[in-house]
């Protein structure tokens, strides 16, 4: 029975999504199906008929990085690469849930997926940074807007 | 002396975009007409000999392409040090999991029934399944004796010093296999066809490929093409195994016409049939005097190849070159051996031998000084290597060492010594909660062992094209640990141009000159000098040609580049590695200099012990060390950072366990690396100390962090519990309790 990831990688032909394990336990595979986080590895295709999919492919804004993205690249998030879209996936879905974590909060949000060379320190950094930076975006659109609503 | 422009500046990953955006390509992305999934049929015995091989119901089997030993066109074996492992089983079967047949179809969901309806009919043998057994030659499964290799390494006259000797003590350590686990299993493509071999493929070494590719076929060196893709992760586990998967790849490709095949491993496939590292046993006797000076070390220092030698010697050698730690020790013999089982063959893994004879002789120290009733940090302190001593080798330690001084940092940081004490007295109370700290002191040798380096003779160049900009040729590849990066920061530096002037040629045998093997934390300190030194001399050609006047910016860079192809035609430097003249080295008597530098570290830990679930916690973890100079300090961070978790995985959690010489627990679920939720955040720390003959100043870095955090960790839970018992890695929850309720266990 084909699998999510195998219609996300082989019919979409976007191979951003990675296998790690098929089983579940690595979240290199992760995609957001109605806007919740799946292992698309553990999802058979025929569950997502019908149903929202949003892939790494889909997370920047064209030619501009997610802030996440942007973060992973500067605060060295990224190493091998292959946890890499499944990790920025999780992030999204962590700020999402919860704007400013804290380290720990970040650690527990990463948990379901693996990374094999980073020892996860520069990949916690780089979600506190984009979490920094999304509240310094904030604010300049509320100066900004107060600028120009007198 | 002119600011440098990039090194020593965290310069971005210069492939990190396409991994964050998911662009960058891996050899599972590749897309190719006409391809063909190929898989491979295994044996379930550890050994026998094959009688035969039965095609069940229900499949197809005219639609398959199939392969066996009677396929291979040339050279059966995988061409490496010794050409004893075959690609495929002809007829005698000397491990688990060793490739016996090969299929491929298009549908890959068909092939997988196909695999599972293949019978093997084999009889058995009595497997060797156990180093001791091994040693002790219960079972003779390779050569005369089982011996893959064995060396000794004498150093004045051991045996002189245990009759007089104030302290003797004595130890015996053990570290378990361990799974390198990169996130990208292992896989290729190939093709096969009139012309030659062409593989894609997850790899380190393309020349290694390209090697036993072409002995496979019988082809000359143009004939065969290996072209790396992004590669995740490797950590060794591609350094030698990729050979045999590309091998099985172009047999089927052959057999199919020259159809493109690509064989991916899922990741059961890859953690059961793959390399891991070295299994190990080291026994220690030790003399000190009653001050605690180290008089005599005898080492005995043993591994388990597995079934085949594939790259075991050098794995001995430099387990057996590091077992003597960082110490000053007048009297020493290092006795090494490795010996085959049947089990799949171990490989390299990150460290390379050293980070078992380094827990053994880290973990040794403590041990030995509990039983004088010394201070560990005292103990060190007496014996640690300076300026102008010499190693187990005879080696001349010539540049500026201070161990102390390193020491002292790393245990600043992490407050051991108040922590100690601390920890000393809330012990004794009863609670099931105990605390320790621990640290180990440790070196790693830079490049490859002895006279590797000048055997390799490595070759890497640069090139400037069309488009203006100057390309990295080297055979050398990007795994994850920054290659790419370092690479353009070395070059852009040598020719003050910004890193956009700068590209690294995707390794391509066709393209790159063989800069030898991706390993050995050489690519940095020793093809990074090369690109330089190639750089350095393109330079100079444009300048020398008067197309570059100076001061130049980035675009005048550029345009130089262009004019001197259209004027030239061509522009290319090369450069290639001869040994420094003060660098000695004597292969038969194992004397001399084994490396032509080291890196030093000190790294400290602290862990929480609960005595009722016998769970050792990380609380806190600082390394330390001196590497040379730091040319990207995010990227030689994040090697630490990865490394250390690699090594607290191989202390305390990462146990493979064996089954009738099969792993048995080949899946994330039950073999168990560490997540963001259970590790600390692991604080780094670098003391600069250039080094002369690196690019830059810098040193190899990469296996460094592998070797200390086992021992640092086991030194800790000595502290916590109050006892010296635990000898052997990892020190999972069931070990601890053997150790603590042996009644019980
Ligand atoms: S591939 Fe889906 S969780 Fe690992
Ligand atoms: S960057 Fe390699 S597995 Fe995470």
């Amino acid at each position: 029975m084909a699998r999510l990831l195998d219609v996300i990688r082989e019919e979409l032909d976007l191979t951003g999504t990675k296998e790690g394990c098929g089983e579940g336990e690595c979240g290199a595979c992760s995609v957001f199906l109605d806007g919740k986080l799946v292992n698309s590895c553990l999802v058979p295709a025929a569950q997502a008929q019908g149903a929202e999919l949003r892939t790494i492919e889909g997370v920047a804004d064209g030619e501009q990085l997610h802030g996440v993205q942007a973060a992973f690249l500067e605060c060295g998030g990224a190493q091998c690469g292959i946890c890499t879209p499944g990790m920025v996936m999780a992030a999204v879905d962590l700020l999402r849930r919860c704007p400013q974590p804290d380290e720990a909060q970040i650690r527990d949000g990463l948990a379901g997926n693996l990374c094999r060379c980073t020892g996860y320190v520069k990949i916690v950094d780089s979600v506190a940074s984009a979490a920094k930076r999304a509240v310094a975006v904030a604010e300049q659109a509320l100066q900004a807007g107060a600028g120009a609503n007198p | 002396m002119t600011q440098p422009l990039h090194l020593g500046h965290s310069r971005p990953r210069k492939e990190g975009r396409a991994k964050v955006t998911g662009a960058a390509h891996y050899t599972d992305d590749v897309r190719m007409e006409g391809l063909l999934h190929g898989a491979t049929v295994r044996s379930p015995v550890p050994r026998g000999i094959l009688r035969g091989i039965q095609f069940g119901d229900g499949i197809p089997w005219n639609e398959f392409v199939i392969v066996t030993a009677k396929d291979v066109p040339g050279d059966p074996m995988v061409a490496l040090i010794e050409h004893d492992q075959p690609f495929l089983v002809a007829d005698r079967i000397n491990h688990a999991e060793e490739a016996v047949l090969l299929l491929a179809h298009e549908d890959r969901f068909l092939l997988e029934r196909a695999r599972a309806a293949v019978r093997l009919e084999i009889e058995a043998l009595p497997p060797l399944l156990d180093l001791e057994d091994s040693l002790a030659c219960k079972e003779v499964v390779w050569g005369q004796d089982n011996l893959f290799k064995e060396l000794l390494i004498e150093k004045g006259e051991v045996d002189s010093v245990w009759k007089t000797a104030a302290h003797i003590v004595e130890g015996e350590y053990r570290t378990g296999a361990q799974e390198q686990l990169y996130i990208e299993p292992n896989g290729t493509i190939a093709v096969a066809d009139a012309g030659g071999v062409t593989v894609w493929g997850s790899l380190q070494c393309p020349y290694y490929v390209h090697k036993a590719i072409k002995s496979l076929f019988n082809l000359s060196d143009d004939q065969v093409r290996i072209i790396q893709m992004e590669t995740g992760g490797g950590f060794g586990g591609k350094e030698d195994y990729p050979s045999l998967i590309a091998g099985h790849a172009a047999l089927l490709s052959m057999k199919a016409g020259g159809r493109p095949v690509k064989i991916i491993y899922d990741r059961e496939e890859d953690m059961v049939a793959t390399t891991k590292r070295h299994p190990s046993r080291t026994r220690i006797r030790s003399a000190f005097d009653t001050e605690g000076t180290l008089l005599a070390l005898d080492l005995d220092f043993a591994i388990d190849g597995g079934a085949y030698v594939t790259l075991t010697p050098v794995v001995l050698s430099r387990g057996a070159i590091h077992a003597g730690g960082p110490y000053r020790c007048a009297n020493t013999r290092i006795h090494a051996r490795a010996v085959a089982t049947n089990t799949p063959p171990h490989g390299a893994f990150r460290g390379f031998g050293a980070p078992q004879s380094l827990f053994a002789i880290e973990r040794h120290m403590d041990v030995a000084a509990a039983q004088l009733g010394m201070d560990p940090i005292a103990l060190r302190k007496r014996n640690l290597l300076k300026m102008g001593d010499t190693t187990a080798t005879g080696q001349i330690i010539k540049e500026t060492l201070d161990l102390p001084g390193i020491l002292d940092r790393a245990l600043e940081k992490l407050d051991y010594v108040s922590k100690k004490h601390q920890y000393d007295i809330t012990n004794r109370a009863s609670a099931p909660i105990k605390k320790g700290v621990g640290f180990a002191v440790f070196m790693h040798g830079c490049g490859f062992t002895g006279a590797g380096e000048t055997y390799l003779a490595s070759v890497a160049g640069v090139e400037g094209r069309s488009d203006g900009k100057v390309y990295v040729l080297a055979a050398s590849t990007e795994i994850g640990q920054g290659t790419n990066t370092m690479f353009s920061q070395v070059v852009a530096e040598a020719l003050r141009v910004p890193m956009e002037c700068v590209e690294v040629a995707q390794p391509d045998t066709a393209v790159v000159p063989n800069s030898g093997p991706t390993v050995a934390s050489r690519t940095c300190m020793v093809v990074g000098k090369l690109v330089q030194d190639a750089a350095q001399g393109l330079r100079q050609t444009l300048v020398q040609s008067g197309l570059l006047p100076e001061p130049y910016d980035g675009e005048a860079f550029s345009r130089a580049v262009k004019a001197y192809l259209e004027k030239f035609g061509r522009l290319k430097a090369y450069s290639q590695y001869s040994t420094p003249p003060h660098i000695v080295w004597d292969d038969q008597l194992y004397k001399g200099d084994a490396y032509t530098t080291f890196a030093w570290a000190c790294y400290a830990a602290e862990v929480i012990v609960d005595t009722r679930t016998f769970e050792v916690k990380v609380e806190d973890f600082v390394a330390l060390q001196e590497v040379g100079r730091v040319l990207n300090p995010v990227l030689a961070e994040g090697q630490i950072e990865g490394g250390v978790a690699q090594g607290i995985g191989y202390g305390l959690s990462e146990q493979v366990v064996w089954n009738n010489g099969r792993m048995a627990n080949g899946q994330m679920t039950n073999y168990i690396m560490a997540t963001s939720a259970d590790l600390p955040r692991i604080r780094v720390y670098f003391e600069e100390n250039p080094y002369a003959l690196g690019p830059g100043g810098a040193k190899g870095i990469g296996e460094l962090p592998m070797d200390g955090p086992a021992p640092a960790l086991l030194n800790a839970v000595q502290h916590a519990l109050g006892t010296t018992l635990p000898r052997e890695i990892p020190l999972t929850p069931e070990r601890l309790m053997e150790i603590l309720e042996p009644s019980n266990a």
